[in-house]
């Protein structure tokens, strides 16, 4: 094949950007700031909180600038980039320190990562900041793995019930971030914790974002499909690093009066490997 | 025998994109036909790539050969046209569809032609080729399977590269034996083989063959068109004149780039190495040769393409090798099938070519008819950024329209100063600290009183609770007051 692979590489025209190297990852850090996320703040704020505790049990000085609201990301992916630009504007001050931002959510630290250099392409000072941003972004399971190197193995587990899980990931997460492959590793280190797959489990959960208020139709079959796999893969329980599809996944069972639910990875983490709130 | 699909719900393009979405997510055998099929499609491509470095250089490349053409485009059009009349062939260009049908029927009625065969064209699908020669008492046939099952049935294709894959083999059956008088049979083979006696002598018959283009090469003013089923070699060899259609994005520098394009097609499509038929034409016959078209045209259709050209995101969309694995991955296609876009290219990358075709207002839904889950862009063989340009869409879709200076027709087609005042709400909300603690305070200290209803969201889950405090409150006393 390598005969194939000449060099054709363009004179213009906008090229795919090159492939992303695999992540290197700093040490672990004295301090960092936690992004909480609009969803988490007003309909998981236990899953922030789990967070904090996860990540102070590692020895690490959790910041929380109050000034924080959200990513932006509802107003860009629906076409309003002016006012996801000013809602990023205002968040990216919040991180003066050189610490790491932790987000529990892989769609808003995609945004973090990826999208806040779209947004400024064109105000050199404003891209600066949004790529130091970028390079210090972490999603939550990602930080926990490869940056505290977390290992729950051997350590006492205190709700040590043996429980069947299904992991959800949310498609930027998966796509932007690489969370599904964190969140396993992380619950393979869990004493009595049995991962099972589920149908179709790459498939989006039909969230979306705004797309769920604006094609409920579609949306809806979406989201029942993803229950009824989740179900019918014998979890006791869903686990997802994102409240967003948590919302929708955990809405539509509710809807159906399914006795299933999702939580998020912090809190089942921290439950799973002692921790009291 | 089953009843009908319910296929006029889902192809009235008058009813509008969400009505027909809503008549297809209705239908279980469509639904089932879809999933069955589009899985079976995945996995045929995840074989055919299982090597994902090798996968991931050749889209790099793909994608390189793709941009390198497009940045030349003008030029390599040029190049195209002297090299292809070099050998004979003749070309035309068409701005509009309907140019390129006023060329066609010129072209047929030099020849005095009555009956065309085709092999598979979605520019002739573009052109509405079939019912604009049939007003004009041409008939024009099928001979692409799909197409000819399609045809047959008074449909349109639901798929790029699998048109009847709406259809299962039961409801092929039963189509056979009422059009054709054959009987009944479930057996896929024994179809194929009624068909293909069916089209046989219509090859013979022809006066005319048509054919789409899968690459047109620069350098030696070649034609490529790769097919399974041989009617595409049929169609262009047999009748006395091969007209081919094409869009002008369809240009490649030379035939060493045709290779690797050719190999992530075929992965992309339908999981094979290669095409059974891979045919390369590059002029009449010659005069001491035996067979082949006495005359061979090329139309060159821009249809909208010079517009996304125009716009250095949105000119990405013309990357398209039309392998179809965007739809075959997309969850709202997989869901909702082909003829609910109502459009001739369905799915992803249907939502982002279709609006430079027929202007943005024509199809305001289909840009926020994704959820940007990424699958489609993940697949491309080319690399196009296919949720980025959906996102892209929708601010053109939002935005109001810039009469001096736009970016593309039907642009603002969804302008609403309510929406935006909304957006200017939520943007004042998270830019000022003071109010979005009064909000979450409101929201959460008072979620006794939120609504049960919460329009389009509860038609499907129940109404989110805030909780009792927010995260902003909490992480405050916790960090304050450290256990």
């Amino acid at each position: 094949m390598s005969e194939l692979f000449y060099d054709a590489a363009p004179n213009a025209t906008r090229v795919a950007p090159a492939r992303e190297l695999p992540r290197q990852y700093p040490e672990k850090p004295s301090d960092i700031y936690l992004f909480g996320t609009c969803v988490v703040d007003l309909f998981f704020p236990e899953a922030g909180m789990d967070s904090i505790r996860l990540l102070e049990r590692e020895g690490i000085r959790v910041h929380f600038p109050q000034g924080q609201s959200c990513c932006g990301q509802p107003a860009y992916t629906s076409g309003y980039r002016g006012e996801a630009k000013a809602v990023a504007r205002a968040q990216l001050p919040l991180f003066v320190e050189d610490w790491p931002v932790v987000v529990p959510s892989g769609s808003c630290a995609g945004m973090f990562r990826h999208h806040y250099q779209d947004l400024f392409a064109e105000e050199p000072a404003m891209l600066l900041e949004a790529q130091q941003l970028a390079e210090r972004t972490f999603e939550l399971a990602e930080f926990l793995l490869h940056v505290c190197k977390v290992s729950f193995v051997g350590t006492q587990q205190g709700q040590a019930d043996p429980v069947r899980v299904a992991l959800h990931t949310s498609c930027t997460a998966r796509r932007e971030m690489n969370t599904h492959l964190h969140g396993r590793e992380l619950l393979a280190q869990l004493a009595g914790v049995e991962r099972v797959e589920h149908d179709h489990e790459s498939e989006c959960c039909g969230f979306g974002g705004t797309f769920s208020v604006r094609m409920p139709d579609i949306s809806g079959a979406m989201v029942m499909d993803k229950t009824t796999a989740l179900r019918e893969s014998g979890a006791h329980q869903v686990v997802s690093a994102d409240c967003g599809c948590l919302m929708n996944i955990n809405g539509s069972l509710e809807k159906q009066n399914q006795a299933l639910r999702g939580q998020h990875l912090a809190s089942f983490l921290w439950q799973r490997t002692g921790g009291k709130a | 025998m089953n009843a009908q699909i319910p296929l006029n719900d889902v192809t009235d393009v008058s009813a509008g994109f969400k009505p027909r979405a809503r008549a297809a997510l209705a239908d279980p055998r469509l639904r089932s036909n879809f999933r069955t099929a589009m899985d079976s499609l995945m996995t045929k491509r995840a074989a055919a790539f299982s090597d994902a470095d090798e996968r991931e250089r050749l889209r790099e490349l793909g994608n390189h050969i793709r941009a390198r053409a497009l940045s030349q485009l003008p030029d390599l059009l040029e190049r195209l046209e002297a090299n292809l009349t070099r050998n004979g062939v003749k070309v035309h260009w068409a701005e509009t569809v309907s140019e390129a049908n006023t060329i066609v029927l010129e072209i047929i009625q030099t020849h005095e032609a009555r009956q065309v065969i085709k092999g598979k064209s979605m520019v002739s699908e573009e052109m509405e080729m079939n019912h604009f020669l049939g007003g004009q008492g041409i008939e024009c046939l099928e001979s692409d399977m799909g197409e000819y099952i399609v045809q047959l049935d008074n449909e349109k294709p639901s798929h790029i590269i699998m048109p009847a894959i709406h259809k299962n083999a039961a409801q092929v059956a039963s189509l056979f034996e009422e059009k054709l008088g054959v009987e009944y049979t479930r057996d896929v083979d024994e179809l194929i083989q009624i068909g293909r006696r069916t089209l046989r002598q219509k090859f013979f018959e022809a006066d005319i063959g048509v054919s789409g283009v899968n690459f047109a090469v620069a350098e030696t003013g070649t034609l490529l068109l790769v097919e399974n089923e041989g009617n595409g070699r049929m169609s262009t060899s047999v009748p006395p004149v091969h007209i081919a259609v094409t869009g002008i994005e369809k240009v490649v520098e030379n035939l060493r780039d045709t290779v690797p394009l050719l190999s992530l097609l075929t992965r992309s499509a339908l999981g094979q190495p290669i095409t059974t038929y891979v045919n390369m034409i590059s002029g009449p016959r010659k005069a001491d040769e035996l067979d082949g078209p006495q005359e061979v045209h090329l139309v060159l259709l821009d249809n909208g393409r010079s517009q996304a050209f125009n716009d250095p995101e949105l000119r990405q969309t013309l990357n398209c090798i039309r392998c179809g694995a965007c739809m075959n991955h997309c969850p709202v296609y997989t869901r909702i099938g082909g003829h609910a876009y109502g459009e001739v290219y369905p799915g992803p990358i249907g939502k982002i070519i279709t609006p430079h075709m027929v202007g943005l207002a024509k199809v305001p839904d289909h840009p926020s008819a994704s959820s940007l889950c990424g699958a489609c862009g993940e697949v491309c063989p080319v690399k196009i950024p296919i949720p980025d340009l959906l996102r892209r869409l929708r601010e053109e879709n939002v935005k109001r329209a810039d009469p001096q200076h736009p970016v593309m027709r039907g642009e603002g087609s969804k302008y609403s100063a309510r929406e935006r005042l909304m957006w200017s709400g939520w943007k004042l909300m998270n830019t000022q600290p003071l109010l979005y603690r009064a909000f979450s305070f409101a929201a959460t200290r008072l979620r006794g009183l939120r609504p049960a209803s919460l329009g389009p969201w509860t038609e499907h889950h129940s109404a989110p609770t805030p909780a009792p405090r927010s995260l902003h409150d909490l992480a405050r006393e916790h960090l304050e007051h450290p256990r």
